[in-house]
């Protein structure tokens, strides 16, 4: 595993130097949803960035705003009720909220693709898989029918279906939900894109499948180049995949870290906890358990409410009562370590 | 489909109520359905005080009249009334509706009730339900009418024959699903008798959705009387319902269109009174139906 | 998916068999003796007696079923009373008017509702969407004659462009015939459209709720391209399921229709029976309808094979 994650981070490394100007940038992202009991802070505030070819996990219970974020990179919100009430998010400093709707259909499945959670529903049922694969190639490379088709067959082997001949012309509900994910993953990468947003893709897939996928993704990712924005809410993906952790909480970005950094020191209790619900139950089992994120007594906070004070405050052992009034703000307490805590220090020394 | 809740979804009385002024507050179309449903009510029971001329009362002098202060919607070919007739056809139309409305649903409840339960009884009843279903319910009223012989009563029965096929097949598959939820299967397996399966478990579930369909029932039986009546086989030609009127205004339509226009106005307006009212139900009572119709 | 159409065919044959009793049942308890209506009114009682004999009149219920039903396999539907001629014949002659009328509205209602209801769902809950919605309300709502009416007060009586009622067969002139089809189709093609409007609106919102349209729109598709390519094809089923049953909106319209604009159809001749009393057309046209119905929705059945790869039988 961690191979995997060094052999990657010298990949980027060696092909784009780490500080280059960043692929892909989100500045103080907000996104609400504006709905009949009130306004929710689904993303409030978030700010991270994505180099070229670098693999960034955002982390977090369901309902951190995840998926929001994700969505809100490719434009894709329900609006309503959902809006986009600040923030910038520029791909190669290009700020695609002020794209005009035709412009960032250009950049949808072209630059920027995206796999989405649920394989045996995001396929369309009607269509072939050929077709699917293919459409996107028809669109933004301009592609006739039968030259989409055959290409269609290359992105099938390339993520290792076989039969490709025959499969291109089958329909989802005759595939496995494995075979579903790959078919998504060779759409998302049929054109080559610069950054490909994956939410969750291996949620909905047996243990043994999801090992075969994440294999798949980052055998690609060195094949392609692409970088990756890898949306979980299981660390142990995480360690797999990634060089880099944003990790969230209640909409807000609280901490982010190099992964061996973030899973060695963690800066905020919140990280803590999630890692020592992951690490006890994989030392006792010998193998990493099913049980995730949610271990941490307690439950996120609604995001209606105005939040005092910090979010995670109700559910940390470290919570003093300053905590309760005033909200930390994200601050680098290591290089490239931030963390959005007043006892990072703390527990820093006690993780040690 | 599966909801695995273990208590029944009983919709309790104060709930229902909630959520129905909810309702109405979000869609006003059910006030305005409800009001005007109201107004025809009110124009049904108080016809002899807003009439001005007796609605039989043959007036030769007067006939094919023009609207005019004397005669609000005109004349018809007897010199009638039209506005008094009119007025007094509201009942008729209500009258079938509600009969309508009510015989199907009772009818089509008991059956379907059985059939979701009774294998063999099942079996037979769906084949003939299935046979008058595929007789276009305009064509096996008319039919009906044609064998029983002019009269409301008949009307009614007629049309309601003509609808009970399709409460039964709502009711059988809505005793199909409820069979398999957990709750009436432990009723099942511990041996509670059927009847009182159906009344505790079953039948207060269907209650929403009938009262939706029969609310559709009653827009659809409105409009069959009047078919019928045109076509000179529903309600005896003496009683001035809104479909004979429209009748006998057919020959004179080029010149005196208002004999049809009128009733066929009033008829619309009844009609989608009650559409409004189904439909706002409908949305407030059963979120899956309104994705089927 | 052949063994699905001869199963499904298989299954309309006891639908057809309740329907043909129903329609027997019809003439059998229908009052009056036909013995003595064809006897005529010198006729002594041993005449009548003896033509009762001759056509099977005094047999039981069943017999007389099982002697009906051999005769309509074979195209025989029996005499018409009033005229005294085959029910068959009388049918065929009427056929052309009626099939013409239900055959443009139908092209028209769906041409019309479908687009509709798709453009209703995409802009859902704006004013086009309420626009659309309170029309196919209104298209409920308005019986079949009175939308027929007011059409030709409008297009016929005010503006005089279009004629009033009569039909005119494709052979004498393709364009008086579509003029008299216009306000026809339009009249009787409302109350289908609104019902097709309404399931394609609501089955179109259900299916761009679901994540392979998010899909469709993360490729980069635009919204044409997600309601047509996408959307539609996946809420085709309830759709074309819609049109099969709204058949039977359109032949009971058939026959008010054909009353009001004077066609002289199938619902014309049904109308005309019925004021005769004459049961033997109206057990005949009443069972063509019934096994277009039935033959219509066998269509649709297997037509959900070609929308849907899912379904295979």
């Amino acid at each position: 595993m961690v191979a995997t994650i060094e052999s990657a981070e010298e990949d980027a490394v060696g092909q784009q130097g780490h500080d280059e100007s960043a692929l892909l940038e989100v500045e103080g992202l907000s996104t609400y949803f504006f709905t009949r009991d009130g306004v929710v802070r689904a993303v409030d505030d978030v700010s991270f960035s994505v180099a070229a070819g670098e693999t960034v996990a955002v982390v977090g219970e369901s309902g951190c705003g995840k998926s929001v974020t994700s969505l809100s990179i490719m434009g894709l919100l329900q609006t309503p009720p959902a809006r986009i009430v600040s923030g910038h998010i520029k791909l190669q400093g290009r700020d695609l909220l002020t794209l005009p709707e035709s412009e960032m259909r250009k950049v949808r499945g072209n630059e920027i693709s995206m796999i989405f959670q649920e394989p045996m529903t995001s396929l369309n049922p009607v269509l072939t898989i050929g077709r699917q694969i293919g459409e996107t190639l028809v669109l933004h490379e301009g592609l006739s029918e039968k030259e989409a088709e055959s290409r269609a067959v290359e992105l099938l082997r390339l993520v290792n279906i076989p039969e490709a001949e025959r499969r291109v012309r089958e329909y989802p509900h005759q595939l496995s939900g494995g075979m579903r994910q790959r078919v998504m993953i060779a759409m998302a990468l049929a054109c080559q894109p610069k950054l490909l947003v994956a939410d969750e893709p291996t949620t909905a897939l047996d243990v043994t499948i999801q090992a075969q996928i994440l294999e798949l993704m980052s055998d690609l990712k060195q094949k392609t180049g692409s970088a990756i924005i890898f949306i979980t809410h299981d660390l142990g993906v995480v360690a797999e995949m990634a060089e880099r952790v944003v990790v969230m909480y209640a909409g807000k970005k609280v901490e982010e870290a190099p992964v061996v950094d973030l899973f060695e020191r963690p800066r905020h209790p919140y990280t803590a906890g999630l890692l020592d619900s992951v690490l006890k139950l994989g030392s006792s089992s010998g193998e990493r358990g099913k049980r995730r994120l949610n271990e941490i007594p307690g439950t996120v906070p609604s995001l209606k409410d105005e939040i005092v004070g910090c979010p995670f405050a109700p559910r940390c052992s470290y919570a003093t009562d300053y905590c309760r009034t005033d909200a930390p703000v994200l601050e680098e307490k290591a290089p490239e370590h931030f963390a959005a805590c007043f006892h990072s220090d703390q527990l820093a020394e006690q993780e040690n | 489909m599966a909801i695995t809740t273990l208590n029944p979804p009983r919709i309790a009385k104060s709930r229902l109520t909630g959520r129905l002024v909810a309702q109405i507050k979000r869609h006003p179309t059910v006030a305005l359905g409800s009001s005007l449903l109201l107004l025809m009510v009110a124009m049904a029971l108080l016809a002899p005080l807003l009439q001005t001329h007796g609605p039989q009362d043959i007036s030769p002098a007067d006939r094919l009249q023009n609207p005019s202060s004397e005669f609000v919607f005109g004349t018809d070919m007897l010199g009638r009334d039209l506005y008094s007739r009119v007025v007094h056809g509201s009942k008729i139309s209500l009258l079938v509706g509600v009969g309508v409305a009510a015989i199907s649903i009772s009818v089509g409840l008991a059956i379907g009730l059985l059939t979701g339960f009774l294998r063999w009884f099942d079996a037979i009843v769906m084949r003939i339900m299935d046979g008058l279903m595929s007789i276009p319910p305009v064509l096996l009223a008319i039919a009906l009418m044609a064998l029983a012989g002019a009269s409301i009563q008949n009307v009614i029965m007629a049309i309601a024959i003509a609808e009970i096929p399709r409460v039964v097949r709502l009711v059988r598959s809505l005793v199909l699903s409820l069979r398999e939820e957990p709750y009436v299967e432990a009723a099942v397996s511990s041996g509670t008798p059927l009847l009182r399966i159906l009344i505790r478990h079953i039948l207060p579930n269907t209650l929403a959705p009938l009262l939706v369909q029969g609310t559709y029932i009653f827009a659809s039986a409105m409009i069959l009387e009047a078919i019928l009546s045109f076509i000179g086989a529903g309600t005896p030609p003496e009683i001035p319902s809104w479909g004979n009127i429209m009748a006998e205004g057919r020959t004179y339509f080029q010149s005196a269109p208002f004999i049809i226009l009128f009733p066929g106005f009033f008829l619309s307006l009844a009609v989608l009174a009650v559409n409004l009212l189904g439909d706002g139900l409908r949305d407030a009572l059963d979120p899956r139906l309104a994705r089927r119709l | 998916m052949f063994s699905y159409i001869v199963q499904r065919l298989l299954a309309t044959i006891p639908v057809m068999g309740v329907v043909a009793l129903v329609v027997f049942s019809l003439l059998y308890f229908s009052p009056g003796d036909p013995a003595t209506i064809i006897a005529g009114d010198m006729a002594s009682e041993e005449d009548v007696r003896e033509i009762r004999e001759q056509m099977g009149l005094d047999q039981p219920y069943f017999v007389r079923f099982g002697t009906w039903i051999g005769g309509v396999l074979q195209g025989d539907l029996g005499t018409s009373i009033f005229t005294n001629r085959p029910v068959a014949d009388l049918i065929m002659q009427r056929l052309e008017p009626t099939v013409a009328l239900t055959v443009s509205t139908m092209i028209v209602a769906v041409a019309l509702a479908v687009p509709l209801g798709i453009i209703a769902a995409w802009k859902a809950g704006t004013a086009i969407d309420r626009i659309v919605m309170g029309f196919a309300v209104l298209g409920f709502s308005v019986p079949v004659f009175v939308i027929a009416y007011t059409l030709i007060l409008i297009f016929s009586v005010w503006l005089e462009v279009l004629p009033v009622q009569g039909y005119v067969s494709i052979t004498e002139g393709f364009l008086p015939f579509v003029q008299h089809l216009i306000l026809p189709s339009l009249a009787l093609g409302a109350v289908f459209a609104a019902l097709i409007a309404r399931i394609t609106r609501a089955s179109m919102l259900e299916v761009l709720s679901q994540d392979y349209v998010r899909t469709a729109k993360s490729k980069g598709l635009n919204q044409k391209e997600v309601l047509l390519r996408h959307a539609l094809k996946n809420a085709a089923v309830p759709i074309v399921t819609i049109i099969g049953i709204g058949v039977a909106l359109l032949i009971g319209g058939v026959v008010i229709t054909e009353t009001v604009f004077a066609i002289p159809g199938l619902g014309r001749l049904t109308v005309d029976a019925i004021l005769r009393r004459d049961y033997p057309i109206i057990q005949g046209v009443i069972l063509l309808f019934s096994f277009v119905y039935v033959f219509i929705n066998l269509l649709v059945d297997v037509s959900y094979c070609f929308f849907d790869p899912r379904i295979r039988y």
